[in-house]
């Protein structure tokens, strides 16, 4: 896949760590490309909390190593057998120095439970008036995006505004799911039965990818997902766009056919399609031209693809809930053509 | 001894050594497979979009892997050391209920058969595959376990499977707490009792009152999924984190179930190996004891990112951020044992310190995801299962290739190579470091765990390569150890009663032991018996010997257990037939059990 990230989203790792990159490069790592998953860059108030805390955890953890292998190598080499030394003298205890390393770790994690506790409460706060509302619906094994305001439903790219407060609402409508884009935050378990938050504010434009982190079945290694953070009159147009009516087909065109093709093969009875049909089991593809991947972020949104994935969506995505609908080549390429249309 | 006769006394055995060596041999094949499922794993995430394996099976292969690594490896082989070394160490002459033990080995063996059964059954089940293995994760989240999300057989062979060898992880829970409280010799008080003995003691303990929460647990699931409940279905008004509170209540105590005996050993081979005790026995003795108290108050930091607000998130990052200190405290007495000692690397000695530099890098990314909000990121990620590996192979696995080279001699009579040995110790030690170190960084760069395919994109490409050579690495070290056991049999050093000059009692009969272990049951007087002078009372000479009573076999816990499978193929296979030639099959070794006579 070639789009999305361009070379200003390079700073994979962030101010602070910069000492990680060459580690990364002696890795190999580094050198082949940026990190648009990476949890180590930050891109909204939520993951900078995070982030800044786990840097503080992270170098009094480096303390602790350090002077622990440090003690057991300098032990090793110092105490090593040597012949003919004396017996050692049998020690059994020393009552101080015991108290002192048993407190000595646990004034350490006052420093760490403090910032923690912290932390815990400034990012579980209640949504301010004004906050974005969107929300979430995950499905066996893609992403449904609903912006009650906005009246805008879409799937698996979550548009939203930079420096704007966005309130994610999660609920899944089959299994246990959990939406994760790292450089959004941490990740939050999608529940059925429950509705779990989310509350951030994205700081800067960028294309992120997350996915789902919690196993939910054959292909939870195909759920994912794209995060969109785009200037406010950007994020604008695209409330525009996708506000507007299911694009119109030409009289006798390809695309007509395939509008027809879409009605005949049942696609209608799983799929939101303007005012064609209303069915919510499958994403709504009211404006999927306008999206940049299908298939739950698998594949990139082009002809090739898409017909790959119509012709036999099991083959693409192991345990895929869309079955083969043996959709003979001719109606193939007429319902693609249809659905490019359908921006 | 003809063939036949020689099988019959195995199957029949109730000898606590004998049942130690069954357990290790069939443990170590488990732990065999369980790596085997690690590595097609690692094969398959060498690269991105990898194809070694579909997704259907390495969504087995991750579930069997951690179900077969914690259940059938890690827990047994710690298991075989119980069996084997505690009647020696206590100075007794077998556990207290022999033939209970016998039945829980056979209940083993046979769960495990009945679960792995799932790899070849496909066709049974009209499956269309081969394969029809768990396949929804060691921790089987509900309700995706539910009949309506995993229909097949998969997760019926899980939870039969795991509640098999529940029972067996019961008995042997309580039998070997009544060995401990019962059968100690004479002199030999709590706080006399070898670290070994008492990490085995808190071990059986959180076994039998950890184990009950997740029967409950595949109880409700096994209802869920055949008799149309809803205990964890919200359509009913179940729900499904009910099931992640029963599990990681039950979760948690299991990793200190599969951590403390390895501390244990550590603490073990360290002083003998030091020429010094144990620095702080007391200490060490008690945080053992605490760390499994503490280990029943922390189950829900497995469960931060469910949601449950910050209350509970605090309450529960402060418990575990505690058992850090219990935990750092043992750390620190090893070092203090090391110090000023006269360090002989054997190659059990360089396990035990690799354990301590291993387990110090797991539990300190452990400390960095005590915190909820850095957790957030981390979990379900394989920076967890860096993490968890550093503790359970680093951890659990090093302490046990320290006990086996360290009591392999007392258990077989004959000593392990110990040029092998450091071959073994240099290969898993590096590839262990090669296979889990970067993994911390994969997890970082944003790859969740327990996905069969990632994307290029992500970045994590060469780190997963190198991962995968690991695991490979590990793999040739463990073909070192293999090839060092199979020449011993034949060419390894004969050993005598003491090869290292330990200080505990197993040391001061031959190896291996005869079937009585102590010709007279020695009198302690001191925590280090062999180490102190005149520890060790001296049969008066022409003394009259009391005569030995040593249980003879019995076939009935063999048969009982056999009981078990039967009874699960009813749920399997829909046919309740089999429940009752499998309760008839239990009621009748029960009652031919109970009334046997002894012989001696």
């Amino acid at each position: 896949m070639t789009e999305c990230w361009d070379s200003s989203t390079f700073d994979a790792v962030s101010r602070d760590r910069r000492w990680l990159l060459p580690l990364l490069c002696a890795a190999g790592a580094a050198c082949g490309g940026p990190f648009p998953q990476s949890s180590l860059r930050p891109r909204s108030d939520f993951a900078g909390a995070i982030d800044r805390l786990f840097t503080d955890i992270f170098w009094w953890a480096v303390l602790v190593f350090i002077l622990v292998e440090g003690l057991l190598l300098f032990i090793i080499v110092r105490y090593r057998y040597r012949e003919g030394a004396p017996t050692p003298k049998p020690t059994h205890g020393h009552t101080l120095l015991e108290i002192a390393w048993t407190l000595a770790p646990a004034l350490i994690l006052v420093f760490i439970a403090v910032p923690t506790m912290r932390t815990i409460f400034a990012t579980q706060t209640d949504s301010p008036a004004g906050a974005l509302r969107v929300e979430v619906v995950a499905h066996q094994w893609w992403w449904e995006y609903r912006y009650p305001e906005l009246g805008v439903v879409t799937a698996n790219e979550l548009h939203l505004p930079a420096g704007r407060t966005v309130a994610l609402a999660l609920t899944s409508a089959d299994v246990i799911h959990s939406f994760w884009a790292p450089g959004l935050g941490g990740k939050r378990d999608v529940i059925p039965g429950r509705t779990n938050r989310l509350v951030l504010r994205p700081d800067s434009v960028d294309t992120l990818l997350g996915q789902c982190a919690e196993f939910c079945g054959a292909s939870h290694a195909n759920m994912r997902l794209r995060v969109m953070v785009e200037a406010e009159p950007a994020f604008q147009a695209w409330v525009g766009r996708q506000q507007a009516g299911a694009a119109s087909v030409a009289k006798g065109s390809l695309a007509e056919q395939g509008q027809q093709a879409f009605r005949r093969y049942g696609c209608v009875g799983c799929h939101t399609m303007g005012t064609m049909s209303t069915a919510i089991i499958g994403p709504n593809l009211t404006h999927l031209g306008s999206r940049m991947t299908i298939a739950g972020g698998l594949f990139p949104n082009d002809s090739v693809h898409l017909t790959r994935w119509i012709a036999d969506p099991p083959a693409e995505k192991p345990g895929s809930i869309m079955p083969n609908m043996h959709v003979p080549a001719g109606d193939l390429a007429a319902l693609i053509a249809y659905l490019r249309t359908m921006r | 001894m003809s063939r036949l006769k020689r099988l019959m006394s195995w199957l029949t055995t109730t000898d606590h050594k004998r049942i130690g060596l069954l357990y290790f041999y069939t443990a170590f094949v488990f732990f065999l497979v369980g790596g085997l499922e690690a590595l097609f794993i690692r094969a398959q995430l060498a690269q991105p979009d990898g194809h070694v394996v579909s997704a259907e099976t390495f969504n087995q292969l991750f579930t069997m892997h951690g179900t077969t690594m914690v259940f059938l490896a890690l827990m047994p082989l710690t298991a075989s050391f119980f069996n084997y070394i505690v009647p020696l160490q206590i100075g007794a002459r077998d556990v207290a209920f022999p033939r209970l033990n016998a039945f829980s080995y056979w209940v083993f063996v046979l769960g495990a058969l009945l679960m792995n059964a799932s790899w070849f059954t496909g066709p049974l089940f009209h499956a269309g595959r081969l394969n029809v293995a768990p396949d929804a994760g060691w921790f089987g989240y509900a309700n995706l376990t539910s009949r309506q999300y995993s229909p097949g057989p998969n997760i019926d062979f899980w939870l039969l499977g795991l509640q098999i060898l529940g029972v067996s992880s019961l008995a042997a829970g309580f039998n070997f707490i009544v060995t401990i409280l019962n059968l100690r010799a004479p002199g030999m008080k709590m706080m006399r009792l070898p670290v070994f003995s008492w990490m085995t003691l808190v071990t059986s303990f959180l076994i039998i009152t950890a184990f009950p929460v997740i029967t409950v647990a595949l109880v409700l699931l096994m209802f869920d999924r055949f008799f149309g409940t809803h205990f964890y279905l919200t359509s009913a008004g179940g729900d499904p984190v009910l099931w992640q509170h029963l599990f990681w209540i039950f979760g948690h105590p299991e990793v200190y179930i599969l951590i403390l005996p390895a501390m244990g050993i550590v603490s073990e081979v360290l002083p003998t190996f030091a020429r010094k005790p144990l620095f702080g026995y007391t200490v060490v003795v008690y945080s053992g004891v605490l760390i499994g108290f503490m280990g029943w108050g922390v189950w829900s930091h497995h469960m931060f990112s469910v949601g449950l607000g910050p209350i509970a998130d605090s309450v529960f990052s402060a418990t575990t951020m505690l058992i850090a200190v219990p935990t750092g405290v043992k750390i620190f007495n090893w070092l203090a044992t090391l110090w000023g000692g006269q360090l002989r690397f054997t190659t059990a000695m360089l396990f035990a310190i690799g354990f301590i530099a291993l387990f110090t890098i797991g539990g300190l990314s452990g400390v960095t995801h005590a915190s909820p909000p850095a957790d957030l990121q981390q979990t379900d990620t394989y920076y967890v299962v860096a993490h968890i590996h550093y503790v359970l192979f680093g951890g659990t696995i090093f302490g046990l290739f320290a006990g086996m080279y360290y009591w392999w001699p007392k258990m077989t009579g004959r000593l392990l190579s110990e040029t092998l040995g450091k071959w073994h110790f240099a290969l898993v030690f590096v590839g262990m470091n090669l296979a889990f170190f970067p993994m911390h960084l994969i997890g970082l760069l944003g790859m969740p765990r327990r996905i069969y395919t990632y994307s290029p994109d992500l970045g994590v490409s060469t780190l997963n390569l190198v991962s995968t050579i690991g695991a490979f690495l590990i793999g040739v070290g463990v073909l070192v150890f293999i090839w060092n056991v199979w020449r011993t049999r034949t060419r390894g050093q004969t050993a005598g009663n003491d090869p290292w000059g330990g200080a505990t009692l197993e040391w001061t009969i031959s190896s291996p032991p005869p079937v009585h272990n102590f010709d007279v049951i020695p009198t302690v007087a001191s925590r280090l018996p062999r180490w102190t002078k005149t520890q060790l009372k001296a049969i008066p000479e022409g003394a009259k010997l009391a005569e030995i009573h040593v249980p003879g076999g019995s076939i009935w816990p063999l048969v009982t257990a056999l009981g078990l499978p039967v009874l699960a193929l009813a749920p399997l296979s829909h046919r309740l037939p089999f429940a009752f030639v499998g309760a008839t099959i239990i009621l009748l070794g029960i009652f031919r059990w109970a009334f046997e006579p002894f012989e001696a």
